[in-house]
């Protein structure tokens, strides 16, 4: 057992109302620059639909993740690491930038520097690229924002795999919900694997994956790689850039840019305890619908005392296996089993997961009519169908997401008989396999979701591994070369280095 | 003159590109990429970047190999020097016209598309119109190295070459009889070694072969100074 912390992140996309604040800001702290402004490190898409960029989520196209091979191995679904290498000079996987959008902006200066007209003047779009004018904006970062466009077009979501879809396309049956994302930070990282470089990495200390900005070469390997479309490569400086998970405000305790700003507080952040030499066994199982079980396998029981020797053993600090405690991660995935990772399949083990959103009744005219389970409606009479929430979250598997759903439902009936008839009914909380006082617990931090029950964050300790003396005079964070002391031991021109102590490779 | 430029500047070349390289490598590692501008056109990049990197790579390592190698080696594995000739001509022709008509694509492409053009810098096309120029140079020594398929031409870059590894001073007046083409080929040669390091063609100097070799597929970085479990 080799036992690591990863800080976790889970959406309740119950909550999620798409306002994109969690996009917005992002975009303002991390990617209005030059280069980058077609990506968003994270963004909202209106499902179903075939989200940004298009099709992102068919690897049949864009190869990414992982693979079983035939003889049972493990490895990128873009290739080996030959396979890799001999496309490096022109990678068939990569997206084009039009496969996200031609970013542009607006001559909005023209508003007021037109000459008197007879027509208003207006603000006719610009290439960020070229500087040259659009005639026409054929793609956005938000294309399908709240169904846009035909359902023909948004029909070929892949989540509708094995479902009849036509139905979906009709009005009556018409069914919507958000999905926020973001890197997945995975404990099986795909883009680490494809980097020819070896310039991303995984943070040991909390699992955040980050790209050496002055090991990157620009190769591309890791656009390709990462299944979820989430590393992005920056046409300007020529190197790949990624969600950092904002490292700077969780080293200090504080939740990302998106978690800090959400208004709907969706998102939880915690930490959780894995074992890192399960990681290959679990993401290599063989049924594409046992990923998820392999995962939860992964994950540590931080009040296990077994753990808690392993983990001080292993290095891991005493606030940070308290904080693993009292993680909202570990309660959501593993106690109520409520929250699930976004497309298993995929064999990255990722850490976002997501609470599936309940939807009204179908054929609510006919609400007499509906089988209602007890105090709770049937699942199976929710508008979105079950099968499609199983395809995004469990690879195809709807029972778990049919208990997930269901404890949902049985937490609401509980709570309102509980609030409105003054009735504890045991019973209900019994047949969705919890308790009272589990559903009390999942109401608080599920429903009233308090900012100090959804961020379980502790500070890095940074005093233990680097000596505050050697900072002195530094220049802190920059994305650019402000700061490099160069890169070799020895000094190039003289004078003494800075005994800066940067991370280095561990296994 | 003609031992400025042939005795002389290859020196200064090597120089500059060596303690270039090296300097940017240390001091400024952010600026150290391939600048892949696949991402804003794909058209012309897949095939153009294919037949251009493998053409070059095969006439690079060929002039390496055939230029550096000691004269007395071929002797001594008994490949005669019109072989050798003939075998350059060949390979150095194919890859040469691979390369010539992958980078003419690429060319093509970064003028006149306008995402490539105005996202390209001065040396992005200068370096790849200097490339093409020394591909037509090279090419064109072919014609004139078909007039004397002996090899004894040949022998004469060679010696230089070696020359001026082995600091020979007399190295530029081996090759004072040999045709224009030649002369133009190395002197753009030399000028393309002088500027890259200022250029992009620095990103052949960190090809990832190490990713063969890296060990399972992870990367894990750790701020602790020795990790956890030293063993493994």
């Amino acid at each position: 057992m080799k036992v690591r912390a990863q800080i976790g992140m889970v959406l309740n996309l119950d909550k999620c109302i798409g306002c994109h604040t969690c996009s917005v800001t992002c975009k303002n702290v991390w990617t209005s620059r030059d280069g980058v402004e077609y990506a968003w490190f994270n963004n909202v898409e209106s499902k179903p639909g075939t989200g940004y960029p298009t099709d992102w989520e068919n690897q049949a196209r864009w190869n990414g993740g992982w693979e079983r091979t035939k003889s049972g191995k493990l490895q990128p679904k873009q290739g080996s690491k030959w396979r890799i290498l001999a496309n490096i000079f022109a990678n068939p996987d990569l997206p084009e930038i039009d496969d996200y959008y031609e970013p542009f902006d607006f001559d909005y200066d023209h508003l007021k520097s037109a000459p008197e007209m007879e027509a208003f003047p207006t603000a006719r779009p610009r290439s960020k690229i070229t500087g040259e004018r659009m005639e026409k904006i054929e793609k956005g970062p938000n294309w399908e924002e709240i169904l846009g466009g035909e359902f023909s077009k948004r029909g070929e979501d892949y989540n509708f795999e094995g479902i009849q879809k036509q139905i979906y396309g009709e009005y009556e049956n018409t069914f919507m919900m958000y999905l926020p994302r973001l890197c997945e930070h995975c404990l099986n990282p795909a883009c680490a694997a494809s980097c020819p470089s070896g310039a991303i990495y995984k943070r040991e200390e909390d699992g955040i994956v980050l790209i050496d900005q002055e090991k990157c070469r620009g190769w591309r390997m890791c656009v390709s790689g990462c299944p979820y479309k989430k590393v992005y490569y920056n046409w300007s400086t020529g190197k790949s850039e990624k969600c950092t998970l904002c490292y700077p405000r969780i080293e200090s305790g504080n939740p990302t840019v998106c978690s800090e700003t959400c208004v709907g507080r969706i998102r939880y952040l915690g930490v959780m305890l894995y074992d890192a030499d399960k990681i290959e066994e679990a993401a290599n199982a063989e049924a594409t619908t046992d990923l998820y079980d392999a995962q939860l396998g992964v994950f540590l029981d931080p009040s296990d005392p077994e753990v808690i020797a392993a983990a001080a053993r292993d290095g891991v600090p005493q606030d940070w296996i308290k904080a693993a405690q009292e993680s909202p991660i570990w309660k959501m995935a593993m106690e109520w089993k409520v929250a699930f990772p976004l497309h298993p399949e995929y064999r990255t083990l990722p850490m976002v997961w997501y609470i599936p959103p309940l939807s009204p009744i179908q054929n609510a005219a006919e609400a007499g009519a509906i089988g209602t389970d007890g105090a709770m409606p049937d699942v199976k009479n929710l508008r979105i169908p079950v099968k499609y929430l199983a395809n995004m979250l469990t690879a195809g598997d709807e029972a778990p997401v049919v208990t997930a759903l269901e404890r949902m439902l049985g937490m609401r009936a509980y709570m309102r008989s509980k609030t409105i008839e003054g009735v504890t009914d045991e019973g209900l909380a019994e047949r969705v396999g919890l308790t009272g006082r589990m559903i009390e617990d999942m109401y608080k931090i599920m429903a009233l979701a308090d900012y100090e029950d959804r961020f379980v964050i502790p500070t890095t300790h940074r005093e233990q591994v680097e000596d505050a003396y050697d900072l002195r005079g530094g220049c802190g964070f920059t994305d650019t070369n402000g700061c490099s002391g160069g890169t070799s031991k020895a000094s190039l021109f003289g004078g003494a280095k800075k005994a800066l102590k940067m991370p280095s490779e561990v296994m | 003159m003609h031992n400025f430029l042939f005795g002389i500047l290859p020196y200064i070349a090597l120089g500059v590109g060596i303690m270039g390289s090296i300097a940017r490598y240390d001091r400024d590692p952010f600026t150290w990429k391939t600048s892949s501008s696949q991402l804003l056109r794909r058209k012309q990049l897949v095939i153009g970047s294919s037949l251009f990197h493998v053409g070059v790579l095969i006439i690079f390592f060929g002039h390496l190999v055939g230029l550096l190698t000691p004269i007395w080696i071929f002797d001594a594995i008994g490949i005669s020097h019109g072989a050798k000739q003939l075998l350059a001509v060949v390979a150095g022709g194919i890859a040469g016209v691979m390369a010539l008509v992958g980078g003419g694509m690429l060319f093509h492409r970064r003028w006149t598309d306008p995402r490539i053009r105005q996202t390209s810098s001065f040396w992005d096309i200068a370096i790849l119109a200097m490339l093409l120029a020394q591909l037509v140079l090279g090419l064109g020594t072919i014609f004139v190295s078909l007039g004397h398929l002996d090899g004894h031409e040949m022998v004469k870059f060679m010696s230089w070459a070696q020359g001026i590894f082995t600091f020979d001073g007399a190295a530029a007046s081996y090759i004072a009889d040999v045709s224009l083409v030649f002369k133009l080929h190395l002197f753009l040669g030399l000028t393309i070694i002088l500027v890259f390091p200022f250029t992009r063609l620095v990103h052949m100097l960190s090809a990832p072969v190490r990713y063969i070799w890296r060990p399972g597929y992870q990367v894990v970085r750790s701020r602790r100074q020795k990790p956890a479990n030293p063993a493994e």
